[in-house]
């Protein structure tokens, strides 16, 4: 078994290279195959491979005994997760938007989340919900969000997105087998889909076999010593291509890949500040309330002495993501944004 | 039906479907040689009505701007139908300042104060704000009607069964309106239910519910013609389910590899079935049928010019109209 953490992963050998959403599709069908358990529903996951391609070849390898097509009847199959879970079954349960969990968030949040707490650790959810998030494609309001910074509130679910194919496989093997309620969130722009702008980190090295990404530990993906970037899935992209257009004017920025939402990896964060003495939080969800404040926060709260310059943000300025392209690109985290946000703080 | 009515519903179907494959062409027209869902004039999804003509025009033919009309993430037919205007409509889907929502809304989130229309892509969501829509309709002691559209894959969220079970209990001049298109993006409709009719499921919240079997469109504005005459004259909700077709993919992009039924599609196409009809009956004949196209064509591209004359929206907008001004 491969144990990635965050120094190992950066040295791993030349090896076969997946798009991040065959990377995800490896690690459920590796875990189907090990654990009879394991079992996959949500809508169009079936005969279609799911929206994103991130049940592709399932059925066919599986059959319908463990690979579900649903109704659109969210709050129903979602729940039905749960209750599976409960019983000890290990269910993947794909909601294919993030944006659509208003019509079952009772079901994740008052349930998934909470049946472990309240039993007092007598009955465990072992289950998976996973779900689509991210903008930049004018898909409009209703399907371009993140929301991970509303399922991170609400306490009892963690909270994963990868940025690369290598953390897919290891994050989904890792969800998979943790005992809690994980939701995997997968950036469209990350998974290497044949429909969408190509995004050359979309496919990437995976490791054969095992593979596991332990949740709660962040990745140095980029080591620097003038500014730290903590972000997380496709921004981790944009920012590792600041960081490296940056380079050529003597700008080093240290790119942190969060990796996990929650547990949030506070250590990490603050290792990296007190070497560079400059936060750049980037972050495609909401701007208020949300990761990008909670990291300045914690910080702030440990030794405030870390920064040379008041902490910088990032992210969706509390507008709803527009539908024209030029209005979804002014709100959007976009490298220029970023960019301009890293040299305001060196010129602090 | 008499022949002026039976050419306006014709007239109509016309239309949207002239609309719907210049849409399909523009959205089409910049995104090769690679599909790219965020490149070109019309970027995102893009959810096409062709072969649901039928339902909107035989609906939309009992409402006036008056009405109200919740359409879903497969709005245009019903848009067009309804009477929204086209020229802004068209604006919107390109994402440009004239458009409905200036730009913000796109394809799937259309509205219009003006005909009381609107729409969303998050599925069966319309049907909560229609029921809303009728109580203000019937406490403001008027006649008008709310129409909640959904497909038969939206039939089983929990916000349909909500609705239809409040739109009854207070007897709601509502008619809910269900596609059956026989698929929910790649779910065949006896994969997502037992229920053999949402007519079905209507009389189990004291409804009376109607299904359509054959997509024709003047059976759908008969007993459209029902529901909507019950609900004027205050007697409360009912439910329209339509046999119809999804001609095209889900989404454009959707290369339809599940579908079982394919084959026999173009020949359940309803457009040519209703020409047939009027042609037979003496409604229609070559002259009208080509000047009826051309009327349409012309409408069409005067909408997609208007369009692509607005100009984008300016970035240093992006944050306007998150709350109403003072
Ligand atoms: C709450 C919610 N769940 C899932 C989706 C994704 N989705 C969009 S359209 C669709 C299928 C809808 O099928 P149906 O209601 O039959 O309408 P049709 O597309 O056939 O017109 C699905 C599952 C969504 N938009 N909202």
């Amino acid at each position: 078994m491969t144990l990635t953490d965050a120094s190992a992963s950066s040295s791993a050998p030349a090896q076969r290279k997946l798009s991040t959403a065959k990377a995800m599709v490896e690690a459920i069908a590796q875990e189907m195959e090990r654990d009879e358990d394991v079992f996959v529903l949500g809508e169009d996951v079936g005969a279609y491979g799911g929206i994103f391609s991130s049940t592709t070849g399932l059925l066919e390898k599986f059959g319908p005994r463990r690979v579900l097509d649903t109704p659109i009847s969210e709050t129903a199959f979602i729940g039905a997760a749960i209750g599976a879970a409960v019983e000890g079954l290990r269910p993947i349960v794909e909601l294919m938007f993030v944006d659509f969990f208003g019509v079952c968030m009772d079901q994740i949040y008052n349930h998934m989340a909470k049946i472990h707490f309240e039993s007092g650790g007598n009955v465990k959810v072992p289950m998976v919900l996973t779900a689509a998030v991210g903008g930049g494609y004018s898909d409009g309001a209703q399907h371009s969000q993140c929301l991970w910074g509303t399922f991170a509130h609400l306490p009892g679910m963690k909270v994963v997105a990868p940025s690369n194919p290598a953390d897919a496989k290891g994050l989904m093997t890792a969800a998979i087998r943790d005992d809690n309620p994980v939701v995997y969130l997968f950036h469209k722009g990350v998974m290497g889909l044949p429909w969408m702008a190509k995004n050359r980190r979309s496919i990437g090295p995976v490791p054969d076999g095992d593979h596991v990404v332990p949740i709660g530990k962040a990745n140095i993906v980029r080591p620097g010593s003038d500014v730290t970037v903590v972000t997380l899935s496709l921004s981790v992209h944009h920012s590792l291509d600041v960081a490296e257009e940056l380079a050529q004017q003597g700008i080093d920025c240290e790119v942190v890949d969060l990796r996990s939402v929650v547990p949030l990896d506070t250590d990490t964060i603050l290792e990296s500040v007190g070497r560079t003495g400059r936060l750049l939080v980037v972050d495609e969800d909401y701007l208020s309330f949300g990761l990008s404040g909670e990291i300045i926060a914690r910080v702030a709260e440990r030794d405030p002495g870390l920064l040379r310059a008041p902490a910088a943000r990032v992210a969706v300025p509390d507008v709803p993501i527009p539908y024209a392209r030029p209005l979804e690109y002014a709100v959007l985290p976009t490298p220029d944004r970023i960019r301009r946000a890293v040299l305001d703080l060196v010129n602090a | 039906m008499e022949p002026d009515g039976r050419l306006g519903l014709y007239r109509m179907m016309v239309l949207i479907r002239t609309y719907e494959e210049t849409i399909l062409r523009e959205y089409h027209a910049d995104k090769k040689p690679v599909f790219d869902i965020g490149a070109g004039l019309i970027p995102g999804e893009m959810h096409l009505s062709a072969g649901q003509e039928p339902v909107a025009a035989g609906v939309c033919a009992h409402l006036t701007a008056d009405d109200a009309v919740t359409a879903t993430h497969r709005p245009h037919h019903f848009a067009i139908a309804h009477g929204v205007d086209l020229d802004r409509m068209t604006a919107e889907i390109f994402g440009r300042v004239d458009g409905l929502g200036r730009g913000r809304g796109g394809h799937m989130h259309l509205f219009d104060p003006a005909t009381h229309f609107s729409c969303s892509g998050i599925i069966a969501e319309g049907y909560p704000p229609a029921v809303g829509q009728a109580l203000a309709f019937q406490r403001r002691g008027t006649d008008r009607v709310a129409v909640a559209v959904t497909g038969e894959g939206a039939a089983n969220q929990g916000a349909f069964h909500e609705a239809l079970n409040l739109a009854s209990l207070w007897k709601l001049p509502v008619v809910f309106v269900v596609e059956d298109n026989d698929w929910g993006i790649s779910v065949p409709r006896s994969a997502s239910t037992c229920v053999t009719s949402n007519a079905l499921r209507a009389a189990g919240y004291g409804i009376p519910g109607q299904r359509v079997e054959d997509n024709s469109v003047e059976a759908v504005h008969a007993v459209a013609g029902e529901a909507i005459a019950r609900a004027r004259a205050g007697e409360g909700p009912s439910l329209i389910e339509v046999h119809t077709l999804r001609l095209w993919g889900h989404f454009e992009g959707d290369a339809q590899g599940y579908r079982s039924d394919l084959e026999g599609v173009p020949g359940r196409d309803p457009l040519p079935t209703y020409e047939k009809e009027l042609r037979a009956a003496g409604v229609l004949d070559d002259a009208a049928v080509s000047s009826i196209a051309e009327q349409a064509r012309d409408r069409v591209e005067a909408a997609i010019a208007f369009a692509k004359r607005s100009p984008e929206p300016d970035p240093a907008t992006a944050l306007d109209f998150v709350f109403a001004q003072a």
